[in-house]
Protein backbone atom coordinates (compact mmCIF):
# COMPACT_ATOMS: atom_id res chain seq x y z
CA UNK A 1 0.00 0.00 0.00
CA UNK A 2 1.66 3.09 -0.65
CA UNK A 3 -0.25 6.05 1.17
CA UNK A 4 -0.39 9.97 -0.57
CA UNK A 5 -2.86 12.59 0.74
CA UNK A 6 -3.01 15.02 -2.29
CA UNK A 7 -4.66 12.44 -4.70
CA UNK A 8 -8.06 13.33 -5.28
CA UNK A 9 -9.84 10.96 -2.89
CA UNK A 10 -6.96 8.76 -1.28
CA UNK A 11 -7.56 5.88 -3.21
CA UNK A 12 -6.58 4.76 -6.44
CA UNK A 13 -9.80 3.37 -7.21
CA UNK A 14 -12.08 6.01 -6.43
CA UNK A 15 -9.90 8.05 -8.55
CA UNK A 16 -9.72 5.51 -10.93
CA UNK A 17 -14.08 5.75 -10.91
CA UNK A 18 -14.13 9.54 -10.58
CA UNK A 19 -11.91 9.96 -13.74
CA UNK A 20 -13.81 7.09 -15.79
CA UNK A 21 -17.47 8.67 -14.66
CA UNK A 22 -16.46 12.31 -15.32
CA UNK A 23 -15.39 11.00 -18.99
CA UNK A 24 -18.63 9.80 -20.01
CA UNK A 25 -20.29 13.28 -18.28
CA UNK A 26 -18.01 15.61 -20.64
CA UNK A 27 -18.72 12.80 -23.58
CA UNK A 28 -21.89 13.34 -23.36
CA UNK A 29 -21.48 17.44 -23.41
CA UNK A 30 -19.64 17.10 -26.43
CA UNK A 31 -22.43 15.38 -28.04
CA UNK A 32 -24.98 17.88 -26.64
CA UNK A 33 -23.03 20.47 -28.11
CA UNK A 34 -22.26 19.23 -31.32
CA UNK A 35 -25.92 18.34 -31.82
CA UNK A 36 -26.67 21.80 -31.01
CA UNK A 37 -24.32 23.30 -33.77
CA UNK A 38 -25.26 20.50 -36.38
CA UNK A 39 -28.81 21.31 -36.12
CA UNK A 40 -28.96 24.82 -35.89
CA UNK A 41 -25.83 26.07 -38.40
CA UNK A 42 -27.67 29.57 -38.45
CA UNK A 43 -27.98 30.07 -34.62
CA UNK A 44 -28.27 33.33 -33.41
CA UNK A 45 -27.45 34.82 -29.89
CA UNK A 46 -31.09 34.79 -29.09
CA UNK A 47 -31.17 31.45 -29.50
CA UNK A 48 -28.14 30.34 -27.86
CA UNK A 49 -28.83 32.61 -24.79
CA UNK A 50 -32.72 30.73 -24.82
CA UNK A 51 -30.95 27.38 -24.66
CA UNK A 52 -28.23 28.34 -22.05
CA UNK A 53 -31.29 30.35 -20.02
CA UNK A 54 -32.84 26.83 -19.70
CA UNK A 55 -32.50 25.40 -16.19
CA UNK A 56 -31.33 21.32 -17.66
CA UNK A 57 -29.03 22.79 -19.63
CA UNK A 58 -27.63 24.81 -16.89
CA UNK A 59 -27.79 21.77 -14.42
CA UNK A 60 -26.08 19.44 -17.84
CA UNK A 61 -23.39 22.41 -17.83
CA UNK A 62 -22.68 22.31 -14.32
CA UNK A 63 -22.58 18.64 -14.54
CA UNK A 64 -20.38 18.71 -17.28
CA UNK A 65 -18.35 21.94 -15.48
CA UNK A 66 -17.80 19.76 -12.14
CA UNK A 67 -16.59 17.12 -14.25
CA UNK A 68 -14.32 18.83 -16.08
CA UNK A 69 -12.88 20.15 -12.52
CA UNK A 70 -12.34 16.78 -10.94
CA UNK A 71 -11.07 14.81 -14.38
CA UNK A 72 -8.04 17.43 -14.70
CA UNK A 73 -7.20 17.28 -11.24
CA UNK A 74 -7.08 13.48 -11.36
CA UNK A 75 -5.13 13.84 -14.78
CA UNK A 76 -2.84 16.66 -13.41
CA UNK A 77 -2.09 14.86 -10.01
CA UNK A 78 -1.01 12.04 -12.06
CA UNK A 79 1.18 14.09 -14.27
CA UNK A 80 2.69 15.91 -11.22
CA UNK A 81 3.54 12.17 -9.52
CA UNK A 82 5.13 10.84 -12.81
CA UNK A 83 7.56 13.57 -13.56
CA UNK A 84 7.97 15.92 -10.37
CA UNK A 85 9.62 13.38 -8.47
CA UNK A 86 12.43 13.32 -6.67
CA UNK A 87 13.65 10.55 -8.98
CA UNK A 88 13.63 13.31 -11.97
CA UNK A 89 14.32 16.50 -10.57
CA UNK A 90 16.27 15.48 -7.02
CA UNK A 91 15.70 17.19 -3.63
CA UNK A 92 13.60 19.96 -3.54
CA UNK A 93 11.04 18.04 -6.16
CA UNK A 94 8.59 17.52 -3.50
CA UNK A 95 8.32 21.33 -2.67
CA UNK A 96 8.12 22.05 -6.61
CA UNK A 97 5.16 19.11 -6.87
CA UNK A 98 3.66 20.45 -4.06
CA UNK A 99 3.12 24.14 -5.39
CA UNK A 100 2.41 23.07 -8.86
CA UNK A 101 -0.17 20.69 -7.20
CA UNK A 102 -1.52 24.15 -5.36
CA UNK A 103 -1.15 25.76 -8.40
CA UNK A 104 -3.39 23.63 -10.24
CA UNK A 105 -6.27 23.54 -7.68
CA UNK A 106 -6.24 27.17 -7.38
CA UNK A 107 -6.70 27.61 -10.75
CA UNK A 108 -9.32 25.06 -11.17
CA UNK A 109 -11.41 26.46 -8.27
CA UNK A 110 -10.82 29.86 -9.94
CA UNK A 111 -12.54 28.20 -13.34
CA UNK A 112 -15.18 26.44 -11.25
CA UNK A 113 -16.55 29.65 -9.44
CA UNK A 114 -16.40 31.64 -12.46
CA UNK A 115 -18.13 28.82 -14.91
CA UNK A 116 -20.71 29.08 -12.05
CA UNK A 117 -21.46 32.63 -12.29
CA UNK A 118 -20.94 32.52 -16.12
CA UNK A 119 -23.97 30.06 -16.04
CA UNK A 120 -26.53 32.02 -13.64
CA UNK A 121 -26.12 35.12 -15.25
CA UNK A 122 -27.53 33.80 -18.31
CA UNK B 1 26.07 -7.28 -40.44
CA UNK B 2 26.48 -4.20 -37.76
CA UNK B 3 26.16 -4.52 -34.20
CA UNK B 4 25.74 -2.19 -32.06
CA UNK B 5 26.21 -3.12 -28.58
CA UNK B 6 25.43 -0.76 -25.38
CA UNK B 7 29.23 -0.82 -23.28
CA UNK B 8 29.30 0.19 -20.02
CA UNK B 9 31.97 -0.04 -17.79
CA UNK B 10 31.74 1.55 -14.11
CA UNK B 11 34.99 0.51 -13.13
CA UNK B 12 36.82 1.79 -16.33
CA UNK B 13 33.92 3.81 -17.92
CA UNK B 14 33.01 7.46 -17.06
CA UNK B 15 29.66 7.10 -19.13
CA UNK B 16 28.33 4.44 -21.28
CA UNK B 17 29.06 4.17 -24.91
CA UNK B 18 28.00 2.05 -27.75
CA UNK B 19 30.43 -0.03 -29.58
CA UNK B 20 29.92 -1.64 -33.06
CA UNK B 21 31.09 -4.96 -34.34
CA UNK B 22 30.95 -6.35 -37.77
CA UNK B 23 29.57 -10.07 -37.53
CA UNK B 24 29.89 -12.61 -40.28
CA UNK B 25 26.32 -14.29 -40.19
CA UNK B 26 26.49 -17.96 -41.67
CA UNK B 27 24.96 -18.43 -45.04
CA UNK B 28 21.01 -19.62 -45.02
CA UNK B 29 20.88 -19.79 -40.95
CA UNK B 30 18.68 -17.30 -38.92
CA UNK B 31 20.47 -17.00 -35.85
CA UNK B 32 18.95 -16.18 -32.77
CA UNK B 33 19.89 -12.67 -30.96
CA UNK B 34 21.75 -14.94 -28.69
CA UNK B 35 23.82 -16.84 -30.73
CA UNK B 36 24.83 -13.09 -32.81
CA UNK B 37 25.99 -11.74 -28.91
CA UNK B 38 28.08 -15.11 -28.65
CA UNK B 39 29.54 -14.17 -32.21
CA UNK B 40 29.92 -10.73 -30.93
CA UNK B 41 31.74 -11.90 -27.28
CA UNK B 42 34.19 -13.63 -29.75
CA UNK B 43 35.66 -10.79 -31.14
CA UNK B 44 35.41 -9.01 -28.27
CA UNK B 45 35.39 -11.04 -24.77
CA UNK B 46 34.79 -8.41 -22.51
CA UNK B 47 31.05 -7.82 -23.28
CA UNK B 48 28.91 -8.77 -20.22
CA UNK B 49 25.48 -10.07 -20.58
CA UNK B 50 23.00 -13.21 -18.74
CA UNK B 51 22.07 -15.85 -20.23
CA UNK B 52 21.36 -19.47 -19.05
CA UNK B 53 18.84 -21.68 -20.45
CA UNK B 54 18.96 -20.71 -24.08
CA UNK B 55 15.43 -21.81 -24.60
CA UNK B 56 13.02 -18.95 -22.80
CA UNK B 57 12.75 -21.08 -20.22
CA UNK B 58 14.89 -19.12 -17.33
CA UNK B 59 14.59 -15.70 -18.29
CA UNK B 60 18.25 -14.51 -17.89
CA UNK B 61 18.69 -13.25 -21.29
CA UNK B 62 15.92 -10.14 -21.33
CA UNK B 63 17.24 -7.32 -23.75
CA UNK B 64 16.54 -4.53 -25.29
CA UNK B 65 16.65 -5.20 -29.72
CA UNK B 66 16.03 -2.73 -31.82
CA UNK B 67 14.40 -0.43 -29.92
CA UNK B 68 11.93 -3.57 -28.62
CA UNK B 69 12.49 -6.18 -25.23
CA UNK B 70 12.82 -9.67 -25.61
CA UNK B 71 14.26 -12.95 -24.39
CA UNK B 72 17.34 -12.69 -27.03
CA UNK B 73 17.70 -16.74 -26.80
CA UNK B 74 14.10 -16.81 -28.61
CA UNK B 75 14.26 -13.63 -31.08
CA UNK B 76 14.93 -14.55 -34.71
CA UNK B 77 17.50 -11.80 -35.79
CA UNK B 78 15.65 -11.69 -39.32
CA UNK B 79 12.48 -10.71 -36.90
CA UNK B 80 13.69 -7.83 -35.49
CA UNK B 81 16.56 -6.48 -38.02
CA UNK B 82 16.76 -3.18 -39.26
CA UNK B 83 18.82 -1.65 -42.50
CA UNK B 84 21.18 -4.84 -41.58
CA UNK B 85 21.99 -3.40 -38.16
CA UNK B 86 20.88 -4.62 -34.92
CA UNK B 87 21.22 -2.46 -31.86
CA UNK B 88 21.48 -4.20 -28.52
CA UNK B 89 20.96 -2.25 -25.26
CA UNK B 90 20.27 -3.23 -21.54
CA UNK B 91 16.49 -3.28 -20.28
CA UNK B 92 15.71 0.16 -19.90
CA UNK B 93 14.47 1.85 -16.22
CA UNK B 94 16.82 -0.17 -14.29
CA UNK B 95 20.55 1.01 -13.33
CA UNK B 96 23.26 -1.13 -15.49
CA UNK B 97 25.44 -3.17 -13.39
CA UNK B 98 27.47 -3.25 -16.75
CA UNK B 99 27.03 -3.69 -20.12
CA UNK B 100 24.02 -5.53 -20.71
CA UNK B 101 23.80 -6.67 -17.28
CA UNK B 102 21.09 -4.93 -15.25
CA UNK B 103 20.53 -4.46 -11.50
CA UNK B 104 17.22 -6.83 -11.36
CA UNK B 105 16.40 -4.96 -7.58
CA UNK B 106 13.74 -2.82 -8.19
CA UNK B 107 11.73 -4.84 -10.01
CA UNK B 108 12.35 -8.20 -7.82
CA UNK B 109 11.01 -5.68 -4.59
CA UNK B 110 7.65 -5.03 -6.30
CA UNK B 111 7.24 -8.67 -7.11
CA UNK B 112 8.00 -9.41 -3.11
CA UNK B 113 5.27 -6.84 -2.11
CA UNK B 114 2.63 -8.53 -3.74
CA UNK B 115 3.30 -11.87 -1.53
CA UNK B 116 3.79 -14.58 -4.20
CA UNK B 117 3.03 -17.26 -2.52
CA UNK B 118 -0.46 -19.04 -1.34
CA UNK B 119 -1.67 -18.34 1.67
CA UNK B 120 -3.97 -20.13 3.66
CA UNK B 121 -5.51 -19.95 7.02
CA UNK B 122 -7.96 -22.65 7.00
CA UNK B 123 -6.06 -26.08 8.71
CA UNK B 124 -4.04 -28.27 5.96
CA UNK B 125 -6.21 -31.12 4.69
CA UNK B 126 -3.79 -34.91 5.02
CA UNK B 127 -2.85 -34.69 1.70
CA UNK B 128 -3.29 -31.74 -0.76
CA UNK B 129 -5.59 -28.59 -1.23
CA UNK B 130 -7.50 -30.23 -4.54
CA UNK B 131 -8.79 -27.98 -6.90
CA UNK B 132 -11.23 -28.21 -9.42
CA UNK B 133 -10.42 -28.16 -13.08
CA UNK B 134 -12.41 -25.52 -13.57
CA UNK B 135 -10.90 -23.07 -10.88
CA UNK B 136 -7.50 -24.81 -12.12
CA UNK B 137 -8.48 -23.04 -15.55
CA UNK B 138 -8.18 -19.93 -14.18
CA UNK B 139 -4.87 -19.79 -13.42
CA UNK B 140 -3.70 -20.22 -17.41
CA UNK B 141 -1.84 -17.15 -18.85
CA UNK B 142 -0.67 -15.85 -15.78
CA UNK B 143 1.25 -18.91 -14.03
CA UNK B 144 3.28 -18.55 -17.09
CA UNK B 145 5.71 -15.60 -16.23
CA UNK B 146 9.14 -16.73 -16.17
CA UNK B 147 9.75 -12.97 -14.26
CA UNK B 148 12.34 -11.87 -16.93
CA UNK B 149 11.28 -7.86 -16.52
CA UNK B 150 10.43 -7.50 -20.29
CA UNK B 151 6.96 -6.39 -19.74
CA UNK B 152 7.67 -4.15 -16.36
CA UNK B 153 10.61 -2.47 -18.48
CA UNK B 154 8.47 -1.41 -21.28
CA UNK B 155 5.99 0.28 -18.89
CA UNK B 156 6.67 4.30 -19.29
CA UNK B 157 4.63 4.15 -15.38
CA UNK B 158 7.35 1.68 -13.68
CA UNK B 159 10.35 4.05 -15.43
CA UNK B 160 8.77 7.12 -13.88
CA UNK B 161 7.87 5.55 -9.92
CA UNK B 162 9.23 2.02 -10.23
CA UNK B 163 9.36 2.43 -6.13
CA UNK B 164 5.83 2.81 -5.87
CA UNK B 165 4.07 1.29 -9.06
CA UNK B 166 3.67 -2.69 -8.95
CA UNK B 167 4.69 -3.12 -12.24
CA UNK B 168 2.86 -5.68 -15.11
CA UNK B 169 5.14 -8.54 -13.97
CA UNK B 170 4.24 -8.08 -10.37
CA UNK B 171 0.24 -7.51 -10.92
CA UNK B 172 0.21 -10.28 -13.56
CA UNK B 173 1.27 -12.56 -10.29
CA UNK B 174 -0.38 -10.85 -8.19
CA UNK B 175 -4.26 -11.74 -10.13
CA UNK B 176 -2.24 -15.18 -10.32
CA UNK B 177 -3.00 -15.75 -6.72
CA UNK B 178 -6.41 -13.34 -6.58
CA UNK B 179 -7.79 -15.92 -8.72
CA UNK B 180 -6.49 -19.22 -7.52
CA UNK B 181 -9.39 -21.20 -5.42
CA UNK B 182 -6.92 -21.87 -2.79
CA UNK B 183 -5.69 -18.54 -1.55
CA UNK B 184 -7.97 -16.93 1.46
CA UNK B 185 -6.12 -14.14 1.39
CA UNK B 186 -8.21 -11.95 -1.32
CA UNK B 187 -9.57 -9.22 0.81
CA UNK B 188 -6.08 -8.57 2.18
CA UNK B 189 -4.20 -8.70 -1.03
CA UNK B 190 -6.89 -5.86 -2.29
CA UNK B 191 -6.39 -3.74 0.19
CA UNK B 192 -2.77 -3.67 -0.38
CA UNK B 193 -3.58 -2.82 -3.94
CA UNK B 194 -6.16 0.09 -3.65
CA UNK B 195 -3.75 2.90 -3.39
CA UNK B 196 -3.32 5.32 -6.10
CA UNK B 197 -0.18 3.84 -7.35
CA UNK B 198 0.10 0.42 -6.93
CA UNK B 199 -2.11 -0.70 -9.79
CA UNK B 200 -3.88 2.65 -10.86
CA UNK B 201 -0.62 3.95 -12.19
CA UNK B 202 -1.27 1.50 -14.97
CA UNK B 203 -2.78 3.80 -18.28
CA UNK B 204 -3.65 0.77 -20.25
CA UNK B 205 -1.05 1.43 -23.46
CA UNK B 206 -0.53 -2.39 -23.57
CA UNK B 207 3.57 -1.98 -23.91
CA UNK B 208 3.60 -5.26 -21.98
CA UNK B 209 1.33 -7.47 -24.05
CA UNK B 210 3.81 -6.08 -27.51
CA UNK B 211 6.73 -7.46 -25.28
CA UNK B 212 5.89 -10.09 -23.20
CA UNK B 213 8.39 -13.38 -24.95
CA UNK B 214 5.58 -16.17 -23.54
CA UNK B 215 2.76 -14.01 -25.09
CA UNK B 216 0.89 -13.25 -21.60
CA UNK B 217 -1.59 -10.72 -21.23
CA UNK B 218 -0.88 -8.32 -17.99
CA UNK B 219 -3.12 -5.44 -19.20
CA UNK B 220 -5.90 -8.23 -18.94
CA UNK B 221 -5.21 -9.45 -15.46
CA UNK B 222 -4.77 -5.53 -14.12
CA UNK B 223 -8.49 -5.42 -15.28
CA UNK B 224 -9.23 -8.14 -13.42
CA UNK B 225 -7.48 -6.78 -10.59
CA UNK B 226 -9.78 -3.51 -10.96
CA UNK B 227 -12.69 -5.10 -11.58
CA UNK B 228 -12.33 -7.06 -8.18
CA UNK B 229 -11.29 -4.05 -6.08
CA UNK B 230 -14.62 -2.31 -7.77
CA UNK B 231 -17.04 -5.58 -6.49
CA UNK B 232 -15.21 -5.47 -2.98
CA UNK B 233 -15.75 -1.69 -2.57
CA UNK B 234 -19.46 -1.23 -4.27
Amino acid sequence: MVTNVTSFGRSGLSDWLVQRVSAVFLLLYVLFLVYVFISKPDMQFQEWQALFANNAVRIFSLIALLSLCAHAWIGMWTIATDYLTTRMLGATANKIRFIFELLCLIALFVYLVWGVQILWSI
Amino acid sequence: MLVSVYRYNPEKDLKPYMQDVEVELPEGKDLMVLDVLQLVKDEDDSVSYRRSCREGVCGSDGINMNGKNGLACITPVSTIIKNNKLVLRPLPGLPVVRDLVVDMGAFYKQYEKIKPYLQNDEPAPAIERLQSPEDRAKLDGLYECILCACCTTSCPSFWWNPDKFVGPAGLLQAYRFLADSRDTYTDERLADLEDPFSVFRCRGIMNCVAVCPKGLNPTKAIGHIRSMLMERAT
